[in-house]
């Protein structure tokens, strides 16, 4: 009856809707793409003001020569290349991302793994207090972690001084500074491992696990054939989200070490700073901070086909 | 009725909203008449300090009938090179903006040539020190004028107990509050001799080896006494010298009877080794002092600000001048120009001097008698030889007399002090000087 009366309406109206048929631009505006074109909009305005217009800026600020008159091309990266330098920029910002990213990803593993067996009921109040580190501001965790290790007065020294050890010169000597950089960022970066990797735990179904005790699989054999294989899209998510962060890190080594001593903590994004804005060189700074373009696109490329493979292969 | 009700998350935005409006609201006055100019004051350390400057443009606004409007910009984390940085690329910004030492020459296509104030200002007051000439004018123009607040001197600030019982050197003796200076026999050869003795004594000098601009100035200033540089004004580069090899072997000596761990230090490191009582001296304008004062009065009453040792070249100490300038892009050059000079009269810098306990320096040598730094203390007297009212040194500025552009890299860098952290790490000198000539002339580019 309803359709009846639905249909009669439609029947009605039909030569009312073919008088004021709806424009071209009103058929635009009733599509769903179109509404949602309009919510992005701003999202899409804000990327563009400060992500792409500063990416294609700083490359163009990269082709200048030092007091930015004219165009040199790739002179500045061909100069970078012949400093020795900007070779241990490279070398350092490799073994601090690659080994910052590696240790965040286990610690973040076994961390899930730890909390995913908490009961449901304590769990939350866990889940919380291992996601501060990861909350605080880095800056504001970062100079609590500079008086941790204070040249002078660190109270890890002071601690290890009750035992009669040290004192070790973490941000002194280049491999202790090294370390003391990469340890920071994987207590900043570990939660974020874990939460992301508790989620994917909590996504594989159990009937997986119950079945694989029938077979009299052992710990080892369900992390290996079916954790892994379940989170094996996280985990390459994560680890290159994450490698793109901490290969452009900035606030940590700029805090603690300011890329010292002698020049061996620098990464890409702090020395990059020194050059162009410390040192007034900006075409060189841009140049430098450049060089992660390369590096992070190659990842990312690889990485995500990977991803693309395995959702067409499912 | 109906009752507005304010959500949490409503009330949390607005509070957030209102707060950083007050926070970043930059003081303005209003004076209604002949239009209106903006400025970027350094924002400084010394709490209270940039309520007279403040208090001067006021007074300056309401004479002129100019409506002004003041940033202090800190330059903790580089927030004011990046704003310079910023105005430049945007070619837009404040009228007038506190420049710290280097930024001037790097600037010097944008900055308004000021060699009409600089002339009256130098008739007034007496000369520049060299080094304000060689930071603040480009091609024979006045690119800045020298700011009073910002300026400082970088020399020694000693234990005057710890030297007396560790090195047997008494420092107000040496340096009598009011006197001129008795320091024939404070030479580099004393002066490491004192560092040995107090390092045996268990409170070792507390100077740094890192890149930040206490460690390069005070590096910078022993390699000037050696007549030690890395380019000279020509441009040439000159670091396989005899001069820089002395200047480097003397460094490395002393860097023995410095803490292990001074290659990893930064600005803030001298001061609480001397506020935490651990040496018998550092390198630091009176700010350590004045921390001293309020948080360890008893090691503030045993300081003593003096002058550097010399050595062959002479008695050099690290000035690092803050200048003011203006942007050719402008848009009330007259009224800021006018601005300067009311900021650089004799009662205005007496009392930015007084506002910052004595920290602040003027540039011209007729500015260096005010009576704070005769009076202030504990003990009286601590800051009389602090503005070099002898000129019995010279003052200078690491990697000088090399053209600026080269000489600021050196300095951004950290070159003499990266090379001394080499050669404590066990590299031998010619490896050391092969480096540092691979990196300066690295800074030769165009």
């Amino acid at each position: 009856m309803v359709d009846a009366a639905l249909s009669g309406a439609q029947t009605e109206a039909k030569p009312a809707v073919a008088k004021s048929r709806p424009g071209m631009l009103k058929r635009v505006a009733r599509r769903k793409s179109t509404f949602a074109f309009l919510m992005a909009l701003p999202l899409i305005v804000m990327i563009a003001t400060l992500v792409i217009y500063p990416a294609f800026y700083s490359m163009h600020l990269a082709t200048l020569n030092k007091s930015m008159e004219r165009f040199v091309g790739f002179s500045n990266f061909l100069f970078l290349f012949k400093r020795q330098t900007f070779w241990n920029v490279v070398q350092q910002s490799v073994i601090f991302a690659v080994t910052a990213v590696l240790f965040k990803a286990i610690i973040g593993f076994i961390v899930a793994h730890f909390v995913h067996n908490i009961p449901a009921k304590g769990q939350r109040k866990w889940r919380g207090m291992l996601l501060v580190p990861w909350v605080i501001p880095p800056a504001m965790s970062c100079l609590a972690w500079l008086w941790l290790f204070d040249p002078s007065y660190s109270a890890f020294n002071w601690v290890l001084a009750k035992f009669g050890a040290g004192p070790i010169p973490w941000t002194g000597d280049a491999n202790w500074a090294r370390f003391s950089v990469i340890l920071v960022n994987i207590w900043i970066g570990a939660p974020f491992f874990m939460i992301m990797y508790l989620a994917a735990l909590k996504s594989v179904p159990d009937q997986l696990y119950e079945a694989a005790s029938i077979d009299g699989a052992n710990w080892w054999q369900r992390i290996w054939y079916i954790t892994l294989p379940m989170m094996r899209n996280i985990i390459a998510i994560t680890g290159l989200f994450s490698l793109i962060v901490t290969f452009a890190n900035f606030d940590i080594v700029q805090i603690l070490t300011a890329g010292g001593p002698i020049d061996l903590t620098h990464v890409f994004a702090t020395w990059s700073f020194r050059l162009g804005i410390q040192g007034n060189d900006i075409p060189l700074g841009a140049a430098v901070s450049l060089f992660m373009l390369p590096i992070l696109g190659v990842a990312a490329i690889f990485i995500l086909r990977d991803i693309a493979h395995r959702g067409n292969e499912s | 009725m109906q009752r507005n009700k304010m959500s949490r998350r409503r009330f949390v935005a607005t509070t957030a909203a209102v707060s950083a409006a007050a926070v970043a609201a930059p003081f303005v006055r209003t004076a209604n008449a002949a239009g209106k100019i903006s400025i970027g004051f350094w924002d400084h350390w010394v709490p209270g300090a940039n309520n007279t400057t403040k208090a001067l443009v006021e007074e300056w606004s309401a004479k002129e009938k100019v409506e002004v409007s003041i940033d202090y910009i800190p330059s903790q984390g580089s927030k004011n090179l990046l704003t310079i940085a910023a105005e430049a690329q945007a070619k837009s910004g404040h009228d007038i903006l506190a420049f710290p030492t280097w930024e001037p020459q790097g600037r010097a296509e944008l900055l308004e040539p000021l060699d009409d104030v600089m002339g009256d200002l130098i008739k007034e007051h007496g000369k520049v020190n060299a080094t304000v000439e060689y930071l603040g004018r480009y091609k024979n123009n006045w690119l800045v004028v020298p700011a009073t607040a910002g300026s400082q001197i970088k020399g020694p600030c000693s234990r005057i107990d710890l030297m007396k019982s560790l090195a047997n050197i008494d420092v107000k003796e040496m340096y009598p509050a009011g006197g001129a200076p008795k320091a024939d026999a404070w030479n580099l050869d004393a002066f490491l001799k004192a560092a040995e003795a107090c390092h045996k004594g268990g409170k070792p000098f507390g100077i740094g080896l890192g890149t930040t601009s206490d460690s390069v100035d005070s590096a910078g200033a022993f390699f000037h006494a050696h007549g030690a540089m890395l380019v000279n004004e020509k441009g040439d580069v000159t670091v396989k010298s005899d001069k820089v090899r002395q200047a480097l072997e003397y460094m490395a000596k002393l860097a023995q009877f410095l803490p292990p761990d001074a290659p990893a230090w930064d600005d803030s490191s001298n001061n609480k080794w001397l506020v935490a009582g651990n040496g018998a001296l550092i390198m630091n304008p009176p700010s350590a002092w004045a921390v001293a004062k309020r948080d360890a009065p008893q090691i503030a009453e045993q300081c003593w600000t003096h002058g550097f040792p010399s050595g062959p070249n002479g008695r050099y100490a690290p000035f690092l001048p803050y200048f003011w300038g203006i942007w050719n892009f402008g848009k009330n050059k007259t009224a800021a120009k006018s601005l300067l000079r009311h900021l650089s009269t004799r009662s205005a810098a007496e009392k930015m001097v007084a506002a910052s306990a004595g920290y602040d320096l003027p540039s011209f040598e007729k500015l260096t008698d005010f009576k704070t730094w005769a009076e202030e203390g504990p003990p009286k007297g601590t800051l009389y030889h602090y503005p070099n009212p002898h000129n019995h040194q010279t003052l200078s500025i690491a990697a000088a007399p090399a053209p600026p552009k080269i000489a600021h890299q050196i300095y951004v860098q950290g070159v003499q002090t990266k090379m001394v952290a080499r050669l404590l790490k066990g590299e031998k000198m010619d490896s050391v000087l092969a480096w540092a000539e691979t990196e300066v002339e690295g800074f030769m580019r165009t």
